[in-house]
């Protein structure tokens, strides 16, 4: 085998490795909503992503769209029933009352983006 | 970003009002200036749209004791508008890139390039044409990708970006470095035509993707145009005009012939023939008069009406089915998290998979081996598809949906839609719902004073046959006397005395009790039971006297929503209080052949649960009041449509157009969504799991197939197309 083949080789593995590590092993940073509203912002997925909320208490979630890409026009939080179309740059109120605790995922309306509430 | 917004207040009286509003809307971050006009009663508010949403001025307004208006159509409005306005630029840039990328393919394609002209030939002019291509009708890629790649996630547009760029950066070398590929044997050939083309087919797959998804919603558009906008209020006397959100309960409103009726409320005056279709999919006008319920958004066909207001805003039927509708659109169906579950490790596997098929192409493909490998690996990135698995369920979900509520279907959530379709047992509660749920007096056997000591002895009571009987009594003419003594003996019938006389009127078990003898009567209370009459026996002071047999008609649309369960082989049941022979009776008129009778009312949900027992799904349908446990129990509760309340908790469906028949559309329309969904899902992942490896080159060393980008790029642009497609086909299906 030349060495450029090897190299090709190498490179590729590590390359394999990068992207598994890089999007696949992405550690989910939890934020925990102080008061009764967060503010989320939409731009190449959901920042914070992984929010932690009371149980019982209604919790406004504040969605900001930066991102003009289609895929992230609308979220979906299906185990509340909501499907809300987000207006580029324009921020989008949600109010939520969970009765009960769990982990509820939240995503964009083609289900690529993905977040979470957790429910404590 | 700065905007300026008018909301109308409510509850205002005077200077200081304005003053309170202004100074609690100011406080709101982001809020610039906040004016209230008291002659107009509306608010302006300038404020920033980052920092500020209406809801939270709407809610300083209502902390500082008022109401802000807040139109529910806007929200629609700005996104048709941003949808219009992105479909626009979408077209633009489809046709740019299209034929910037057709006059590359026409300088550089082996075979066209002897028919260009020369400068289309020339690497740096295709080098100008495909940098505009990729940094304007292309950037929309970027733009989407790095957010997304800083946020350490990846989406189609990643894909798109990578595969794009590397065939770009190829050509861009192999445009101002010809040489050093020449000394490494490769003939420097630019791919600009890939990366254009590729640009163009994708947008303009999505160009079609975004214009069918303006269909899937279309249903709830519809039922918001519904709406009136103004009413016209009787107030002090005088008749006026007012916006529709002006309304209060209470106020009195004349519709006049051909006016839509603005909000739910009572008839006080008047009578006339109104269209409810629209609102309840009930295709024949009801004739209503005073007293009856009439449904904001419906036609008053006839005659002028004046009703009283009962519900308003979004207490009202139309805001409330437009509620629902939205909110079944909004949840998520079970057999959705399985494509949820693949999409969220799905790019970056393309991306491993990209990078693999690079490295095998390089160290085991033919030469010239880099070449290949790149135009593999970008025809890999390029051809994935995860679009068409992320809208494979919620496109059929909002197209079946909103055709249930256009006839009335009134579906609470995707997983209610999902389950109708395996339903194989029905069980219909009698009263009220496959009976009109009035009884009345269809035979007395006896003298004249049977009815009249039978009326004056129920007048008392509070059972459900009482009323047919003094109903009876009353068109007769026929005068109550004087009962002393009244006592109602539950599941009986009840006593009391007449001229000092003791009666007793009641059910045979009664009679037993008491020690009448009801030979003279066995043969014709047996015949009355068996043509569906609720019998009962009068007696005092010492024999029977004589009977009164009450029943209660068989909706129209009984037979035929039963005739149209059996036709799909679905099993009906019928479950009811009444006797056996009644129960029976009634039963083989509407064609039920398996009946539950003298079934107490907190024992259905028990009978329900038998019936699950025997391995069957159950769809219990009833009035969602009274048999509300039984609806919860049931693998599905179906409601029929009461008064002006869609809401019904225990209910996954809620048939508002009051017709049995639908019970089978349901099922039916469950089933064809279900179709669909599988159908897309099935497309959806056949096409990434049998096209991704073409692409990888699996076929090359049987068959010589390998898979230009440009058609990947083609291929996936009509496979999220053709999901969307599949799921409009819905709206022409017939249930």
């Amino acid at each position: 085998m030349t060495a450029d083949k090897i190299l090709v080789l190498l490179f590729s593995g590590l390359g394999i490795v990068f992207t598994y590590w890089f999007f696949l092993m992405r550690k989910e940073e939890e934020v925990r909503v102080v008061g009764n509203s967060i503010d989320i912002t939409v731009e190449g997925g959901y920042k914070p992503d992984v929010i932690s909320i009371p149980e019982g208490k209604t919790t406004k979630i504040n969605f900001l769209r930066k991102d003009p890409s289609s895929c992230l026009e609308e979220v979906v939080i299906g185990d509340f029933k909501i499907r809300k179309f987000l207006p580029l740059n324009e921020k989008v109120s949600i109010e939520i009352t969970p009765k009960k605790k769990g982990e509820f995922s939240f995503s964009c309306g083609m289900g690529m983006f993905h977040g979470k509430l957790i429910v404590k | 970003m700065m905007e300026t917004k008018t909301y109308p207040i409510k509850g205002m009286h005077c200077a200081s009002c304005v003053r309170l509003i202004e100074r609690a809307v100011g406080k709101v971050p982001g809020v610039n200036t906040a004016n209230v006009n008291l002659a107009t009663e509306k608010l302006t508010v300038a404020f920033d749209k980052n920092e500020c949403s209406s809801d939270q001025i709407a809610s300083a307004v209502e902390g500082a004791g008022y109401k802000a208006i807040i139109n529910e159509n806007i929200e629609e409005d700005k996104q048709q508008e941003e949808k219009l306005k992105e479909l626009q630029s979408l077209k633009i840039k489809v046709v740019a890139s299209l034929f910037l990328g057709s006059l590359i393919v026409w300088g550089s394609f082996p075979f066209l390039m002897q028919f260009s002209p020369y400068p289309l030939q020339i690497f740096w002019i295709q080098l100008i044409l495909g940098s505009i291509v990729q940094f304007w009708p292309g950037l929309t890629f970027y733009h989407a990708a790095i957010p997304a790649f800083k946020n350490r996630t990846a989406n189609m547009d990643t894909l798109v970006a990578i595969g794009t760029t590397a065939a770009y950066l190829y050509s861009l070398a192999v445009t101002i470095f010809p040489y050093i590929f020449e000394s490494l044997g490769i003939e420097p050939e630019p791919y600009f035509d890939v990366a254009a083309i590729v640009i163009g087919l994708i947008l303009l797959g999505r160009y079609f993707e975004a214009k069918a998804k303006l269909g899937t919603s279309e249903a709830i558009k519809k039922l918001l145009g519904l709406a009136p906008k103004t009413a016209r209020v009787i107030r002090e006397g005088k008749e006026i005009d007012v916006a529709i959100s002006e309304v209060i309960v209470g106020d009195l409103i004349r519709v006049r012939p051909g006016e839509k009726i603005p909000v739910d409320g009572e008839i006080v005056e008047g009578e006339s023939s109104i269209d409810e279709s629209m609102v309840t999919g009930e295709s024949i006008p009801v004739d209503k008069k005073q007293g009856d319920i009439v449904i904001g958004a419906t036609i008053n066909k006839a005659g002028s009406l004046i009703f009283k207001a009962g519900k308003v805003g979004s207490d009202t039927m139309l805001a409330q089915i437009i509620k629902l509708v939205q909110e079944a659109q909004g949840s998520k169906a079970p057999i959705q998290r399985i494509a949820d579950l693949i999409s969220a490790y799905f790019v970056p596997i393309v991306i491993m998979l990209a990078i693999a098929t690079f490295a095998v192409w390089y160290v085991f493909g033919p030469a010239p081996a880099f070449l290949f490998s790149l135009l593999n690996s970008i025809a890999v990135l390029i051809i994935a598809c995860p679009c068409a698995m992320g809208l494979a369920t919620p496109t059929a979900i909002m197209v079946g949906t909103g055709k249930g509520a256009e006839r009335g279907i009134l579906i609470k959530d995707a997983e209610s839609l999902e389950i109708a379709h395996k339903v194989n047992t029905v069980i219909f509660d009698k009263t009220g719902t496959l009976t009109i749920g009035k009884p009345q007096v269809t035979e007395i056997f006896g003298d004249k004073k049977v009815l009249e000591l039978a009326a004056s002895l129920e007048k008392g009571s509070e059972h459900s046959l009482a009323s047919a009987i003094l109903e009876k009594a009353d068109a007769e003419g026929i005068r109550n006397l004087e009962v002393t003594g009244f006592k109602a003996i539950a599941g009986f019938g009840i006593e009391g005395k007449v001229n000092g006389e003791k009666y007793i009127f009641g059910n045979t078990k009664l009679m037993e009790k008491e020690g009448f003898n009801l030979a003279d009567f066995e043969q014709k209370i047996e015949e009355l039971e068996n043509q569906g009459n609720t019998v009962m026996i009068l007696a005092g002071p010492n024999k029977a006297l004589g009977l009164v047999a009450v029943a209660d008609t068989l909706k129209p649309s009984a037979k035929d929503g039963v005739q149209s369960l059996l036709a799909k082989k679905i099993e009906v049941v019928m479950i009811t209080g009444d006797n056996k022979r009644a129960a029976e009776a009634i039963a083989k008129e509407a064609g039920i052949l398996r009946v539950l009778s003298e079934i107490l009312p907190q024992d259905k949900e028990a009978e329900v649960r038998k019936i699950q027992s025997e391995d069957k799904i159950v769809a219990m349908v009833g009035d969602g009041i009274n048999d509300a446990p039984a609806l919860a129990s049931a693998d599905i509760g179906i409601a029929m449509g009461t008064g002006t309340d869609v809401a019904i908790e225990a209910a996954g469906i809620t048939l508002v157009n009051k017709d049995l028949r639908s019970v089978a559309s349901a099922i039916e329309l469950s089933k064809k969504t279900m179709r669909t969904i599988k159908m897309n899902l099935f497309w959806a992942f056949g096409y990434n799991v049998i096209l991704i490896p073409v692409a990888m080159g699996v076929l090359y060393p049987f068959l010589g197939i390998l898979l230009n980008p440009i058609f990947a790029s083609a291929a996936m642009a009509l496979s999220s197309i053709s999901v969307v497609s599949n799921s409009l086909l819905l709206k022409k299906v017939k249930i």
